[in-house]
C-alpha cells in the first residue's frame, strides 16, 4: 500500500488562489469542489426523503388513519425511495470519489473535469422534475420506487416525470462512472500499480462498472414503460404478448447490482477506517480485492430472488436460491477481514472508528437476515412484508449511509483543515445507533408476523411495535441535525488538523497538508 | 491555459457548458414529459430545449477541438477510455431491449399459451401479436386500411431491404476502415473519398430503413402497435437507426473536420471515436438482422 510518498508543497500557495462565489460552485472544474456540491445534495435530499420517512412513521403509530390519505402515503414510500437511492446514497459516494480518489490516486483532478461537472449539475434539475410531480394531478408516483408494470402503465402524468428524471440520473451516473474508471485507470501516480490501489479505489472502481453496465439497463426498462403507456407498445401486457414479469425482470438485472452500487463504496471506506484507528494494515488487502469482485460478479445472476413469488420455473428458484446464498462468501470473507484487523490492534475509539465498528456490526445482520429472504421457501412468507424492510434498512442505512458518516468524520479534517468536537460525533454516533435499531428492529417482528408493507394501515395487534419503530424514526431524524452542526462547526473553526490527521494513517491524502489545497499532485508523487 | 505545460495533465479551466447543458437537459426531459400529457407549453419548451442542447454540444466540442493541440498523450489516453466505456453503456442498453425479445419468444409466450384460463386457445407463435393482436392492432392503427382481412398484419421479409441494408452497413464498415487507413498513410485524396463514402452508405441505410418503415406501416399493417412483434421489432430498429443517425453525423463532422486537415496520422482520436461507434452501430445490426428479421 502506498505511505511513503514524496510530495512537493512549494507551489501550494498560488495553486490555492479561489474563483469567484458563482465561477467556484457553478463553472466548477474542480473534483473537490464538484465533491462538496455532490455531499450537500446528497445531505439535503437525505433529510428531504427523512421527512418523507417521518410522514410514514407518524402515519403508521396507530392503526388507521390518521395524517395522510393511502393514496398519499403511496406517493411518500414511493418518492422516500427514489430519493435516497438516487439523491441521496448514490450521490454521497459520487462525492466521496470526487474528494478523494484523485487524492488517493496521486492525480491532478479527475480526468474528465468538465464532464464531472455535467454529472453533477444534471442532479438537481433531475430531482426539480420528481418533485415538481407532488403537484400535478394525480400526486407524485405511487407505484412503489420498483414502478412495477402493470400499475405504472395505469398511473399519471407523474409516472412520466418520475421516467425522464430517471434517464437524467441515468446519464449523470453513467458520466460520473466512466469518469470514476478512466480516473483510476489512467491516472495512477507512478508506482502505484493495481494491486497497491487504496480499497476505496478498488471499490469505486468496480461500482463505476456495476454503474456503466446496469443503469442503461435500467433506462431500457423506463423507456419500455413510456412507449407502453404513450405509444402502444404491448411488452407488459399481455394482451399483446408481453408479460408485466418482463419489466420485473429487467428491473431487477439492475436492481441488483445496484444494490451493489450502493454498497461497495461502503465497504472500502470502511476498509480504510479500521486499519487506521486499529494500527494495523488491512488484513487481507488481495482477497478484499477479488471479494469485492467476486460480489459484483455474483450481483448479476441472483436478480430473481427478488421475484420468488412471482411465479417462475421451480430451478429458475433454485438457480436464483443459491447463486444467492453464495454470495455471503464473499461477503463473509471481507467482514473476517475487517474483525482480523481489529484483532490485537491497537484499538482507539475516535468516531469514524465507532462508525465503522457499527456498519460492520449492523451490517453483518442485515446480510444474515438476507440469508434468510434467500431461503426461497422461506421467502414465500417473508416477501413484501415488513421484514424485507428491516433488512434492506439494516444493509442501506447501517450499512451505506453509515459508513458514509464514518467516512465523513473520518475525512472531514482533510477536507476542512479542522478537527471536529470528538464528544458530539460520539454523542452522534449513539443517538444514531441506537435510534436506528429501535426504528428497525422491531420491523423484523412485524414482517415475521406478517405485516405487509407500503399499506397506511394496520390490524391493530401490530400497534406497539409500530409505536417503537415510530419513535425511534424520529429520534433518528432529529438526531441527525446534530450531524448538520457538527459538520458546520467544523467547517467554521475548531482545532487545527495536521497533514496526518490521525496516527500514521496509510495512503497518499494524508500527504497532503489539512486542509486539502484547492489543486493537488499538480506533479504526480512517487508511490513506493 | 497559457501556462499550461505539456507534461502536465491539462485541467480545463471553469466552465459554464456543463451548467448550461443541465438546463437544456431539464428543458427537454420536462417538455418532453409534458409534451406526452397535452400541456400546450410542452412542444415549445421541448424544441427550446433540443435546440439550446444542440447550440451547447456545438460550442462544447468546438472548444473541446480548439484546445486539441494542448492534449498531451494521457489525456488522448482518456478520451479513448471514456467513449470505449460510453459505447459499454450502449451495448448493454440494446442488451436491455434484445433480452426482452428473448424473454418474450421464449419464457413469455408459450407461458401464456399454457394458461388456458385467460384466453383459451392462444398459441404460441412468431410473429404474435399477443391473444388480443387484432383488437390492439385496430386500435392503435386507424389508418391501416390496406390491412386484408384475415392477414392482420405481415413481417417485412428479410431478404429484401433487411439484406441490402446489411450489406451497405457491412461495406461501409470496410470502407471506413480504408479512410482510417488512408489518414495514417497521410494520404488525404483517399481519406477524404472513403470517409464521404461511409457517410454516404450510413444515410443510404437510413433512408432504406424509412422506406422500410413506410412499407410497414402502409402496406403491411404492422405497426408499433402491432402486440408484441411490433413493440420489440421497432423499439430495436429504431433505437438501432437512431444510433446509426448519430453514427453518421459524428462521421459527417469528422469528415469535415478531415477536409479542413485537423487531423495528422498520430493523432486523429475524434475520428478513432466515431469510427469505434459506427463499428459498434454495426455490430448491433448484424444481431438485429439475426435474431429480429431472419429468425
Amino acid at each position: 500500500m502506498a505511505n511513503a510518498a514524496a510530495v512537493d508543497s512549494h507551489d501550494h500557495d498560488h495553486h490555492d488562489h479561489k474563483p469567484p462565489f458563482f465561477q467556484r460552485w457553478f463553472m466548477s472544474t474542480n473534483h473537490k469542489d464538484i465533491g462538496t456540491l455532490y455531499l450537500i445534495f446528497s445531505l439535503t435530499m437525505l433529510f428531504l426523503g427523512g421527512a418523507m420517512a417521518l410522514v410514514i412513521r407518524a402515519e403508521l403509530f396507530q392503526p388507521g388513519l390518521q395524517f395522510v390519505d393511502p393514496h398519499f402515503f403511496n406517493q411518500m414510500t414511493t418518492v422516500h425511495a427514489l430519493i435516497m437511492v438516487f439523491g441521496a446514497v448514490m450521490p454521497g459516494f459520487v462525492g466521496f470519489a470526487n474528494w478523494m480518489l484523485p487524492l488517493m490516486v496521486g492525480a491532478p483532478d479527475m480526468a474528465l473535469p468538465r464532464m464531472n461537472n455535467w454529472s453533477f449539475w444534471i442532479l438537481p434539475f433531475a430531482f426539480t422534475i420528481l418533485l415538481s410531480s407532488f403537484f400535478v394531478p394525480g400526486g407524485a408516483p405511487a407505484a412503489g420506487w420498483t414502478l412495477y408494470a402493470p400499475l405504472t402503465i395505469q398511473g399519471g402524468m407523474s409516472v412520466d416525470m418520475a421516467i425522464v428524471a430517471i434517464h437524467m440520473m441515468g446519464i449523470s451516473s453513467i458520466m460520473g462512472a466512466i469518469n470514476v474508471i478512466v480516473t483510476v485507470l489512467n491516472m495512477r501516480a507512478p508506482g502505484m500499480t493495481l494491486m497497491k490501489m487504496p480499497m476505496f479505489v478498488w471499490t469505486w472502481l468496480i461500482t463505476a462498472f456495476l454503474l456503466i453496465a446496469v443503469m442503461p439497463v435500467f433506462a431500457g426498462a423506463v423507456t419500455m414503460l413510456l412507449t407502453d403507456r404513450h405509444f402502444g407498445t404491448a411488452f407488459f401486457d399481455p394482451a399483446g404478448g408481453g408479460d408485466p414479469v418482463l419489466y420485473q425482470h429487467i428491473f431487477w438485472f439492475f436492481g441488483h447490482p445496484e444494490v451493489y452500487i450502493m454498497i461497495l463504496p461502503a465497504f472500502g471506506i470502511i476498509s480504510h477506517i479500521i486499519p487506521t484507528f486499529a494500527r494495523k494494515p488491512l488484513f487481507g488487502y488481495s482477497s478484499m480485492v477479488f471479494a469485492t469482485a467476486a460480489i459484483a460478479f455474483l450481483s448479476f445472476i441472483v436478480w430473481a430472488h427478488h421475484m420468488f413469488t412471482v411465479g417462475m420455473p421451480l430451478q429458475g428458484e433454485l438457480f436464483f436460491m443459491y447463486a444467492t446464498m453464495l454470495i455471503s462468501v464473499p461477503t463473509g470473507v471481507k467482514v473476517f477481514n475487517w474483525v482480523t484487523t481489529m484483532w490485537r490492534g491497537s484499538m482507539t475509539f475516535e468516531t469514524p472508528m465507532l462508525y465503522a465498528i457499527g456498519v460492520v456490526f449492523l451490517f453483518t445482520m442485515g446480510g444474515l437476515s438476507g440469508l434468510m429472504l434467500a431461503i426461497t421457501p422461506a421467502d414465500f412468507q417473508y416477501h413484501d412484508t415488513y421484514f424485507v424492510v428491516a433488512h434492506f434498512h439494516y444493509v442501506l442505512f447501517s450499512g451505506a449511509v453509515m459508513a458514509m458518516m464514518g467516512g465523513a468524520y473520518f475525512w472531514l479534517p482533510k477536507w476542512t483543515g479542522h478537527m471536529y468536537n470528538e464528544s458530539l460525533g460520539k454523542i452522534h454516533f449513539w443517538l444514531t445507533a441506537i435510534f436506528f435499531n429501535v426504528t428497525f428492529f422491531p420491523q423484523h417482528f412485524l414482517g415475521l408476523a406478517g405485516m405487509p408493507r407500503r399499506y397506511a394501515d394496520y390490524p391493530v395487534q401490530f400497534t406497539e411495535f409500530n409505536q417503537w419503530s415510530s419513535v425511534g424514526a424520529f429520534g433518528l431524524g432529529i438526531s441527525q441535525l446534530l450531524f448538520v452542526y457538527i459538520v458546520i462547526a467544523t467547517v467554521r473553526g475548531g482545532k487545527k488538523a495536521t497533514a496526518e490527521v490521525w496516527e500514521n494513517p496509510e495512503g497518499l491524502e494524508w500527504t497532503v497538508p489539512s486542509p486539502a489545497p484547492f489543486h493537488t499532485f499538480d506533479d504526480p508523487p512517487v508511490v513506493k | 491555459m497559457g501556462s499550461h505545460s505539456p507534461d502536465r495533465y491539462f485541467i480545463p479551466e471553469g466552465s459554464a457548458y456543463p451548467f448550461l447543458a443541465s438546463i437544456a437537459l431539464f428543458c427537454i426531459a420536462l417538455g418532453g414529459a409534458s409534451f406526452l400529457n397535452g400541456y400546450a407549453f410542452a412542444p415549445n419548451l421541448m424544441m427550446f430545449g433540443f435546440a439550446f442542447m444542440a447550440v451547447m454540444l456545438f460550442i462544447w466540442f468546438r472548444k473541446v477541438i480548439m484546445e486539441s493541440p494542448i492534449y498531451n498523450l494521457d489525456v488522448d489516453k482518456s478520451f479513448r477510455m471514456g467513449m470505449a466505456w460510453f459505447i459499454f453503456s450502449e451495448v448493454m442498453f440494446f442488451a436491455a431491449f434484445f433480452g426482452a425479445l428473448y424473454y418474450i419468444r421464449v419464457l413469455a409466450l408459450p407461458w401464456l399459451a399454457e394458461t388456458e384460463i385467460l384466453w383459451p386457445g392462444f398459441e404460441a407463435t412468431w410473429p404474435s401479436a399477443g391473444p388480443k393482436g387484432a383488437e390492439l392492432l385496430a386500435g392503435a392503427a386507424p389508418g391501416a386500411t390496406a390491412i386484408e382481412e384475415g392477414t392482420q398484419y405481415a413481417i417485412i421479409d428479410p431478404w429484401h431491404l433487411p439484406l441490402w441494408n446489411t450489406i451497405i452497413l457491412l461495406t461501409s464498415s470496410v470502407t471506413l476502415t480504408i479512410a482510417h487507413h488512408a489518414l495514417r498513410d497521410n494520404k488525404r485524396g483517399a481519406l477524404i473519398f472513403w470517409l464521404a463514402v461511409t457517410v454516404i452508405l450510413g444515410f443510404i441505410f437510413l433512408f432504406l430503413q424509412a422506406e422500410e418503415y413506410i412499407e410497414a406501416y402502409q402496406q403491411l399493417g404492422l405497426t408499433l402497435g402491432t402486440g408484441v412483434y411490433g413493440s420489440t421489432f421497432f423499439m430495436l430498429t429504431g433505437f438501432h437507426g437512431f444510433h446509426v443517425c448519430l453514427g453518421a453525423f459524428i462521421l459527417l463532422v469528422v469528415l469535415l473536420r478531415c477536409i479542413k486537415g485537423h487531423f495528422t496520422a498520430e493523432k486523429h482520436f475524434a475520428f478513432e471515436a466515431g469510427a469505434w461507434y459506427w463499428h459498434f452501430v454495426d455490430t448491433v445490426w448484424v444481431g438485429l438482422f439475426i435474431f429480429v428479421y431472419i429468425l
